[in-house]
């Protein structure tokens, strides 16, 4: 244990030093990955938690149970399953269930026993399911044992239910709450040793258990980061440059700091200014009054043409990175009886998340905390540590509940801002919120990338040939390029890759190549719900729509035929096919369309029912998915996440678009960033089919087939194919 | 000083009139149910009522409103979440992120207070509110059963 605190605290030292916290991020799960799963055994609690069992369970002595969550709830429901997972192997009271996040200062502090604190790709669960489970063991182990030795019987004669321990011989029982205090003292199980349940005999985990975080959301009660409130909290408004890398040349704060309530104008970093004042509005409408001059830098002549073009010219280049590669594409190719192409391309997204950016500090000479809505706990104490100038032992992160996250608030960039003004006034706590357009305008956009699809059909009308070039933009050249491979980003072949077992290309294709031209743009790019996996399924899916057209075969036999060496990508689709009706007789006008794809683990699939009328309005009236992701650790928050997935996937599709002029974003509200509303929501009909042995994310794969599903239906009401997202391009009427 | 009538009580506070209705609840009345989206009156998370019309806030100067108007927030839709349409956003776990719900609630309170038995195509017509976690098709479920429990109890 030694050994790892002190290569964890080194690790963590440097990468906040040197790299920030994105790369921060990174190092520590790859440091958790070399060292295994954390210990589900305790070491000393820390000063600023309740008294523990172990990391993972507090037992109070009415008998409430406290599991702690190391990742962060957004909505995606992980507080939930989570909890349902310890719950489940402590066999404690599930109604008796409370939950509390773990201090990222105090995972550093005890060689990060709650492990990574990073919330995205889908890992919540399916990356901590088994440390979270043997931690709920560990505790009801230290629990019998306590009762064990109370009794002076032995442990194999106890049976516990529901937090109640019982010695059938001697008509004993005692509640877990009575006994947390022994058991705390017990020397915890060699993780080794611990066995777990098998999910088939689950009676917490597994089921549709109500939310564990609803109430307070319909009463108004729930606080997010926004609606923090401190003792003499004063509050803050900020601008930074809209043109990317852009810098404060200079500015006037004369007018300013005249209005009413404005306490103080700063700087902040190179490229940004904020007012503080007493109240938000105050500080908001004064920072209009800042005269501010910008060096936009080399930026401000970058168009939305010139990156289109850039992406274009990556489509032939000779150069690419190979991402996967079977048999000779070319020569597949060459021999084809007939060739099919077409080009695709889909654009920079905002998360957009409701809540906006925000995060309240307040700094001293002797340390730094920080409250704040965010993805990665420890990611946030490293840029609270690199921008206060402190050690991270002298900062805290209180996280707060999330206002949605999508990718977004793994990013960092408004903890630092809201340290380094606070750090400004020593001892103020100040709370710093984006405006809606501050946050349209520095989001961490959705790569933007094009495609270039070419298949060869064999005599028989099979696919035999198929090359996919990517042109665009990678994330990893982005945030992290000391992560990419001899220049190559895997992560850019999400759901085309070959093999693995998050994101394998599914079809079986004789002469195969995927390659990656890398174009990066100066817009800085971010993981956003579902990542790349959003765009190559969209190329994918719709482009085994064309091939089978072609080809003048069926849209699912097409892909049955391809899908044998992909037996649960096939199960899925062959699911919602069925389920949707595929080749029966539907209402007048409507029509089915198709998407499958592995990703985050998991195995999806979506049909489509869609009707679009002659003018060219599409109304999607139902979608039938359905999700393998292995185990289901709670059926109803996965259909909700399913369902949620077609909001964020259609929108996108529709009407999701960013564009650059001058170097920066255009688009600066909801007014002109449409997102999909209540009038265009589909019937979701979700089937949650887990086919055990392996641990799939549900938050995001979905989302990709969101699009492809509902365009194929699109192709096969109107004649018409949508290769350029979103949807509003294109004239449907027919 | 400014006069307001929220949720039966009447505040008086210290405020820019041209401060939209949404900051003053939030700030200077702490009350931090009604949330802050976009600003421009697009999104609806800033839903209040105002003598039982929903109104977005944000966009609404508190100078626009006069004493005698009755604003009501989430805060004071039910005393104890017991509104119909609490129970059924609890019942059916309505909420992912939960951001939007103020808004979305308090709309839907309108809704069903001007038509107590609403058909989906008007609530779909109806609900403006943004959700970008995607809540919408449990919002339309949890407007029905909360009409629906209204409806039998009479």
């Amino acid at each position: 244990m030694t050994h790892i605190a002190s290569a964890s605290r080194r690790g963590f030292l440097q990468a906040s030093a040197a790299l920030g916290a994105f790369t921060l991020a990174i190092s520590f799960t790859e440091e958790a990955a070399a060292q295994g799963t954390p210990s589900a055994l305790a070491t000393a609690p820390g000063a600023t938690m309740a008294p523990e069992i172990n990391a993972w369970v507090v037992v109070k002595p009415d008998d409430t149970v406290v599991v702690r969550i190391a990742r962060s709830e957004m909505g995606q429901g992980t507080l939930t399953g989570l909890a349902q997972l310890v719950a489940e192997e402590l066999d404690c009271d599930w109604a008796k269930v409370t939950t509390e996040y773990a201090s990222a200062t105090e995972n550093l502090r005890r060689g990060r026993v709650w492990g990574d604190f990073s919330t995205g790709g889908s890992r919540g669960i399916r990356e901590s399911n088994e440390y979270v489970r043997k931690g709920g063991a560990a505790a009801r182990m230290m629990l019998l044992q306590a009762a064990a030795e109370g009794w002076k019987v032995p442990v194999a004669e106890l049976a516990v239910d529901k937090g109640i321990i019982t010695h059938g011989r001697t008509s004993r029982r005692i509640s877990y709450g009575k006994l947390a205090a022994a058991a705390a003292r017990v020397t915890p199980p060699d993780a080794a040793t611990i066995r777990l349940r098998d999910p088939k005999d689950w009676k917490i985990a597994g089921k549709p258990l109500p939310r564990l975080d609803t109430r307070d959301k319909v009463n108004g009660k729930q606080v997010y980061g926004a609606d923090i409130k401190l003792p003499g909290m004063l509050n803050a408004a900020i601008r930074a440059c809209p043109v990317f890398g852009g810098k404060v040349a200079s500015f006037d704060a004369a007018a300013a700091l005249a209005r009413p309530g404005v306490k103080k104008v700063v700087q902040v970093g190179e490229n940004a200014i904020a007012v503080v004042a007493e109240h938000w509005w105050q500080a908001k409408t004064a920072l209009e009054a800042v005269n501010i001059t910008w060096d936009e830098g080399p930026n401000a002549h970058v168009q939305q043409a010139d990156i289109d073009a850039m992406l274009a010219e990556g489509l032939d280049a000779t150069q690419a990175f190979i991402g996967n590669r079977a048999g000779d594409a070319a020569e597949g190719l060459a021999k084809a009886v007939r060739k099919v192409e077409a080009t695709y391309s889909f654009p920079f997204q905002n998360h957009a998340t409701m809540e906006p950016m925000n995060a309240t500090a307040v700094w001293t000479a002797e340390r730094c905390d920080v409250w704040c809505p965010t993805q990665n706990g420890e990611a946030s104490l490293a840029a609270a540590a690199a921008a206060s100038g402190h050690r991270p032992q002298q900062c805290e992160i209180h996280k707060m509940h999330l206002g949605g996250g999508f990718g977004r608030r793994g990013w960092q960039d408004f903890v630092t801002q809201a340290v380094l003004i606070a750090k400004q006034m020593p001892g103020t706590p100040v709370k710093l919120l984006w405006t809606r357009e501050e946050d349209m305008l520095h989001g961490r956009f959705h790569p933007i990338t094009t495609a270039k699809m070419t298949a060869g059909l064999d005599a028989d009308g099979k696919l035999a040939a198929l090359h996919i070039r990517i042109s665009g933009q990678s994330i990893v050249a982005g945030i992290a390029p000391q992560m990419l491979q001899n220049g190559l980003d895997s992560r850019v072949f999400q759901g085309l890759a070959q093999g693995g077992n998050e994101f394998t290309f599914g079809y079986g294709v004789r002469d195969l190549l995927i390659d990656h031209a890398m174009r990066n743009p100066h817009v800085p790019p971010g993981f956003w719900r579902g990542v790349n996996l959003n765009q190559n399924a969209f190329y994918q899916e719709c482009f085994i729509d064309e091939v089978a057209h072609e080809a003048g075969k069926d849209a699912l036999a097409f892909r049955q035929a391809l899908l044998s060496g992909a037996p649960k990508q096939l199960a899925v689709l062959n699911a919602v096919a069925e389920r949707a009706g595929w080749g029966k007789p539907l209402p007048a006008g409507h029509f089915l369309g198709l998407a499958a794809i592995m990703g985050y683990g998991s195995y999806v699939a979506a049909c489509a029912e869609v009707s679009v009328s002659r003018a060219g309005e599409v109304k999607v009236h139902k979608i039938t998915a359905a999700t393998d992701p292995g185990h289901a650790v709670n059926p109803q928050q996965i259909a909700a996440q399913v369902e949620g997935s077609f909001v964020y996937g259609l929108s996108a599709a529709f009407y999701g678009e960013c564009t650059v002029k001058d170097g920066h974003m255009e688009q600066e509200n909801f007014d002109t960033y449409q997102v999909m509303r209540m009038d265009e929501m589909p019937a979701v009909e979700s089937i949650v089919m887990p086919s055990g042995g392996f641990w799939g994310g549900v938050g995001e794969p979905t989302i990709a087939v969101a699009a492809p599903a509902v365009l194929n239906a699109i192709f096969a009401a109107t004649g018409k194919r949508v290769r350029r997202l979103p949807l509003r391009h294109t004239d449907l009427k027919h | 000083m400014t006069k307001l009538n929220v949720n039966g009580r009447v505040h008086e506070v210290q405020v820019d009139p041209d401060t939209p209705l949404l900051w003053v609840i939030r700030e200077q009345l702490g009350m931090t149910g009604t949330k802050y989206g976009c600003g421009i009156a697009q999104c609806g998370a800033c839903t209040v009522q105002i003598d039982g019309q929903a109104v977005r806030s944000c966009s609404m100067p508190v100078s626009a409103v006069t004493p005698a108007q009755k604003i009501t927030t989430i805060e004071g839709l039910s005393a104890a979440s017991t509104h119909p349409l609490q129970q059924a956003w609890v019942a059916l776990d309505v909420p992912q992120c939960g951001y939007c719900q103020s808004g979305m609630l308090m709309a839907a309170a309108t809704l069903l207070a001007a038509n107590p038995k609403p058909t989906e195509a008007e609530i779909r017509e109806n609900i403006t509110n943004i959700c970008r976690c995607g809540t919408y098709n449990r919002v339309i479920a949890g407007i029905k059963r909360a009409a629906d429990a209204t409806a039998r109890r009479g």
